[in-house]
């Protein structure tokens, strides 16, 4: 009996040492070889980055000409404040704006400068005084009487980052006195609420939004923009455009200006037999077709279909398309809501192109040739294609009181502190895209077990964040173009590391393939274990049970 | 949707100088239609059509597209590609009964590109652009990688205007498997400049052209010379398609076809965009036998042109001259037989071949091809492209050349082997086709075992094997005269013709479909059930063994007789043993 109990003590190790090597080798082996890899990931970093709280930092050096300070206030200066505002969204991503203000008497060549005959000559020469920094504002002060502003105009701004206010007379604090002109000089050159919002677009609720924001080009590092001539009619059309002349003359210096901002290609094709999508109406009064508004959306779709994606890169297209309708149906004319046609007869399209309508000059019916020879004037066609171009992109006027007086662009077509605003508000964009990619990463990991994430993978997240944190102190700092640049690299970081094709490698293995395999594996070796640990659990409690019976 | 205002850019103030600079057209497009009755009665037609753009493509910057396709023109810049020639086809061009083709393709998808010798990685432009080509068009050329690319060395030279003619800079590769259809139809057509709404092109109707025995697109761009003295390059794209319909299920029997029979429309006006538009109704035999056929309504001029060794008469339609739509509004063409013909001269071309597989079981095969030479007098090479997948391991020392009962020993041979999954073998032979004689090739492989993922979807099909290439200068048997190719039809100037005694032939064998073993693909799972099984039988019982306690049985009361004694006995009333 006594041997038969040993026995049996036997048989229970056994059994028991059994469950321990499947437990204690078994189990981490099979999950060791089943794992999918992952590297570590920044999840604090990315969380951390989501939140979004963006400090703008503007630095703006306020030069003050001879004899618009008090003597008082003149020794004061050289003088530092920093001036911090709230920009009101929602509660995350929260922005604040920091103005850095300098104050200074100008030096002598300056104010050389400033008593120049017009504004247009001291504005170039007052440029190779500054130093160009990316960002940074000069805003000259000049006596309220000086003749270098035009009568009833007290603001000039300049081609380039500096602006000319007249000064205020009197007593009191001149500091005070003039910081709410500055304040406004400063914001129409750097950014706005409305200008910070738009860009944070999708992170704002729609409310919020005006109409205006879904407009601009999403920030990316490349665009294709594609001017094509759509000819429905060339029967009797033959149309011709000078278009390589008008790129090289209008559209080259714009986007060579842009050049920081992202990579340009411009191409150009003319399409024949493509028609809009809907028939013009025709109005008697004036004896033309009406492309009411409400119908123009329905232009754009089947035209599209010809267009053709560019082959060859992966960027965004903008087109410009120039319509010259058919003969049959024109003079053709855009009408806008309220029944006014459109000056221009140009449309355009948030986030896709613009369209304009070319209308010919037909000559009397009998007169007329079979086949009329159309040479379209570049100048009007780029005009409108230039000043959509510059409204997708999200330049736009400000709107600004009468007594501001703006110079134009010139040549380029941008004016830098044009470009500055582009880069604060591209900037911005590029960081909430990037704590996008990189959130929705998160999520997708937390969410599907199976993707494997590749150390190369990790490394693009880690630069992704590490570039994205540098962009937000650079722009906490006041250095507009390191952060531009950091944000840049950011962007394109997150989306090698999101795009990766190394993620989707294991993504297909569904559960019941895995248990077809597991099934006849596991279950007949864990079944006896099992048994036979529940028969060990019995009999311990029946032994615990039996010695208080026979109490 | 804001009217746009432009009023703060003063650009009226740069140039004074656009326009006005418009030189001679730098492009220019014709159109060409050719309907030819092939000798079994069936009848081919070829549209091709070629623009032609005066301009560097490879320039750096900014591009305008006119008449040239946007796509692939940037194409071309991108990949520095110097020569690009793609085809689609269904269906296998019968040679034997349907004489020799004015532009063959092999079945499926074919693509050969020249690149640039300024091109470094030339696998990766080729990897990317069949990638591109394959969005284009909507095949599936992304399936081309390196298991099914060779680089010929001989059988491809560039067509157009070359200096280069290094081959590693050219790629090869078909995919016999494509089938073609309605969606790689209309991005061919999206790429004619008049779409499919003027010229020839609205005979294009997809239903019809794929109602066909054969049907085939193909996109050749290639550079050429801008001008007699050749200093600079222009720049051609040719789009061609053929079909063969079949006239006596479309004609009830007869032989008669027209346009509106064929096409289900007719020709109302030329694009108006092309500088030359025409449609060629081959009525050679009308001259030759006299007065068999009627064409309506009468053509307003006559070609005469020798055509690949052979005096052919065309009836021209110019659709640009104004007099052709004088009459009708349209355009009909039709050809009437005057008299039933039975006797149909079925003249074998020079040169054609066919290429089957032979032996028996799943191990070993033979590949074997027969080349004709029909010419009564006049022999002449013959270029022999043969690419086999990996999977069928040829063995070289098999290969057997016998012309009349002799070994013919090929005057060249580039052989390079296959390496498993990486690339196909590529064999290459020049071998001399005697007057009137044919020439078998034999070569013997074995088939491979692939892994149970490198299967097809349907892998009791077969495996195509794609294929072989033919080309030749075929000797004339009569005197051609050269022509200018820019003043000729579009149909004889793809090949460039050497002197007036011989024509370029490249010919395709049809595709051969081999089986190989096929696994049954339930096998991995039974292997894991039947290793699970032998595992839990051993694991069952050395468990059993270890953990169970064995203790001596008492000697048992008499097996199931004695249960048995004592249940009769219980029955009798009797005590129990």
């Amino acid at each position: 009996m006594a041997a038969d109990a040993a026995e049996k003590e036997r048989g229970k190790r056994a059994a028991l040492s059994f469950a321990a090597v499947a437990l204690v080798l078994g189990l981490p082996l099979w999950w060791k070889t089943t794992e999918t890899y992952r590297a570590s990931l920044p999840y604090a970093g990315i969380s951390a980055l989501g939140s979004l709280r963006f400090q703008l930092t503007v630095p703006v050096s306020v030069v003050f000409a001879k004899g618009t300070l008090p003597g008082a206030q003149q020794r004061r200066l050289p003088l530092a404040d920093t001036r911090e505002e709230e920009i009101l969204l929602n509660r995350k991503p929260s922005v604040t704006s920091c103005y850095e203000m300098t104050y200074r008497s100008a030096t002598a060549t300056e104010q050389a400068a400033l008593t120049m005959a017009t504004v247009q000559e001291a504005d170039a020469a007052l440029l190779l005084l500054q130093e160009d920094l990316l960002g940074s504002l000069t805003v000259y002060v000049i006596p309220e009487t000086s003749p270098l502003l035009p009568q009833g105009i007290g603001v000039y701004i300049g081609k380039h980052r500096s602006a000319v206010m007249r000064g205020t007379q009197g007593p009191g604090d001149v500091l005070a006195a003039i910081s709410a002109r500055v304040q406004q000089i400063v914001q129409a050159m750097s950014f706005t609420t409305d200008s910070i919002t738009t860009a944070l677009s999708d992170r704002v609720p729609m409310d919020q939004l005006g109409t205006d924001t879904r407009r601009p080009f999403k920030s990316s590092l490349g665009y294709e923009i594609t001017f094509s001539l759509l000819n429905p009619d060339p029967k009797s059309h033959d149309v011709h455009w000078d278009i390589e002349a008008a790129v090289n003359s209008y559209v080259q210096p714009f986007l060579d200006k842009l050049g920081s901002v992202a990579n340009f290609s411009v191409d150009s094709q003319i399409l024949y037999y493509a028609v809009l999508g809907v028939s013009p109406r025709f109005d008697k009064a004036s004896s033309s077709f009406i492309l009411s508004a409400l119908s123009l959306p329905h232009v754009i779709n089947p035209v599209e279909a010809r267009l053709g994606s560019s082959a060859t890169s992966l960027y965004p297209v903008l087109n410009f398309l120039l319509y010259v309708p058919e003969r049959v149906h024109s003079p053709l004319y855009i009408q806008d809501k309220d029944g006014a046609a459109v000056g221009t007869n140009a449309f355009h399209s948030p986030r896709w192109g613009g369209i304009m309508v070319y209308n010919i000059d037909h000559p009397a019916p009998d007169k007329a040739p079979l086949l009329l020879r159309v040479d379209v004037d570049m100048v009007r066609v780029m005009e409108v294609f230039l000043a959509q171009l510059r409204l997708l992109f999200g330049i736009s006027q400000v709107p600004l009181p009468e007594e501001f007086l703006l110079e134009s662009p010139g040549n380029n077509g941008l004016t830098d502190w044009e470009l500055d605003r582009l880069l604060w508000t591209r900037t911005v964009e590029n960081i909430a895209t990037v704590s996008t990619t990189l959130t929705s990463l998160a999520q997708l990991l937390d969410k599907i077990g199976n993707i494997v994430i590749k150390d190369d993978v990790a490394s693009e997240v880690y630069h992704a964040v590490a570039s994205a944190q540098t962009a937000m102190l650079e722009l906490a700092s006041g250095h507009l173009g390191s952060a531009f640049q950091a944000s840049k690299e950011a962007v394109t970081s997150s989306e090698r590391a999101f795009f990766d094709p190394s993620l989707l490698h294991l993504l297909y293995f569904p559960d019941d393939q895995k248990f077809a395999i597991y099934i006849p594996l596991f279950l007949p070796m864990a079944v006896p274990i099992l048994l036979s640990l529940v028969k060990i659990l019995r009999e311990a409690k029946q032994s615990k049970k039996e010695p208080m019976k026979t109490d | 949707m804001a009217g746009a205002v432009a009023a703060v850019l003063g650009l009226s103030l740069l140039l004074g100088s656009t326009g006005g600079s418009t030189g001679p057209p730098r492009d220019s497009l014709r159109e060409e239609l050719l309907l030819s009755p092939l000798p079994s009665g069936d009848l081919a037609a070829t549209f091709q059509f070629r623009a032609r753009w005066d301009s560097e493509l490879h320039r750096e910057g900014v591009s305008h597209y006119r008449l040239f396709p946007k796509a692939l023109g940037q194409l071309i810049s991108k990949f520095l590609v110097r020569e690009l020639h793609l085809s689609l086809t269904q269906g296998f061009w019968r040679t034997r009964t349907w004489g020799q083709p004015y532009l063959q393709a092999p079945a499926g998808a074919e693509l050969w590109v020249w690149f640039q010798d300024s091109v470094t990685d030339v696998d990766r432009a080729w990897k990317e652009l069949s990638n591109i080509l394959s969005g284009i068009f909507c095949a599936s050329l992304n399936f081309i990688d390196s298991t099914n690319t060779v680089t010929p060395t001989a059988s491809f030279k560039p067509l157009g205007l070359a200096n280069v003619t290094d081959h590693h800079l050219l790629r090869y590769a078909v995919l016999p498997r494509e089938v073609v259809c309605t969606e790689n139809l209309t991005p061919w057509k999206k790429l004619l400049p008049c779409g499919s709404k003027a010229g020839l092109a609205v005979l294009l109707k997809a239903e019809r052209l794929f109602h066909t025995s054969y049907h085939s697109q193909a996109v050749h761009i290639r550079p050429i010379c801008r001008d007699a003295s050749c200093l600079s390059v222009s720049w051609e794209l040719r789009q061609t398609l053929t079909v063969v319909f079949d006239t006596f299920s479309i004609g009830q029997g007869k032989r008669d076809w027209s346009l509106f029979k064929m096409f289900s429309r007719t020709v109302t006006e030329a694009c108006p965009l092309v500088s030359e538009s025409k449609i060629y109704v081959d009525i050679s035999s009308k001259t030759q036998e006299n007065e068999l056929l009627e064409v309506t309504p009468l053509p307003l001029s006559v070609h005469e042109a020798s055509v690949q060794g052979d005096r052919r008469t065309y009836a021209v339609y110019d659709l640009l001259s104004p007099s052709l739509f004088n009459v009708s509004r349209s355009l009909n063409v039709q050809l009437k037989w005057k008299r039933p013909q039975d006797s149909l001269d079925l003249s074998t071309p020079v040169l054609h071949a066919q290429r089957y597989v032979s032996g028996y079981g799943l191990q070993t095969g033979e590949i074997s091809t027969l080349i004709y030479n029909t010419h009564p007098y006049r022999a002449f090479p013959v270029i022999l492209l043969e690419t086999v997948p990996w999977y069928l391991r040829l063995y070289v020392h098999t290969l057997v050349i016998t012309t009349k009962g002799k070994e013919n020993k090929p005057s060249y041979i580039h052989y390079q082997p296959a390496q498993d999954r990486r690339r196909p073998h590529l064999l290459e032979m020049l071998i001399q086709l005697p007057a009137n004689s044919v020439t078998k090739i034999t070569i013997q492989f074995e088939r491979a075992l692939l892994k149970w993922t490198e299967y097809t979807p349907d892998p009791n099909h077969g495996f195509y094997v794609s294929p072989s290439v033919l080309s030749a200068l075929v000797p004339s048997v009569i005197a051609m005269k050269a022509e200018d190719a820019e003043q000729s039809p579009l149909f004889t100037s793809l090949f460039p013709s050497s002197d007036g005694s011989s024509y370029f032939v490249r010919l395709y064998t049809e595709p051969l479909l081999v089986n190989l073993p096929t696994p049954d693909f339930s096998m991995p799972y039974n292997v894991i059930c039947l290793t699970c099984t032998v595992v839990a039988v051993c694991y069952g019982s050395f468990y059993n063994l270890l953990t169970r306690t064995f203790h001596v049985e008492e000697p048992s009361r008499g097996g199931l007789a004695k249960r048995l004694a004592n249940i009769i006995r219980k029955v009798r009333g009797v005590p129990p043993l």
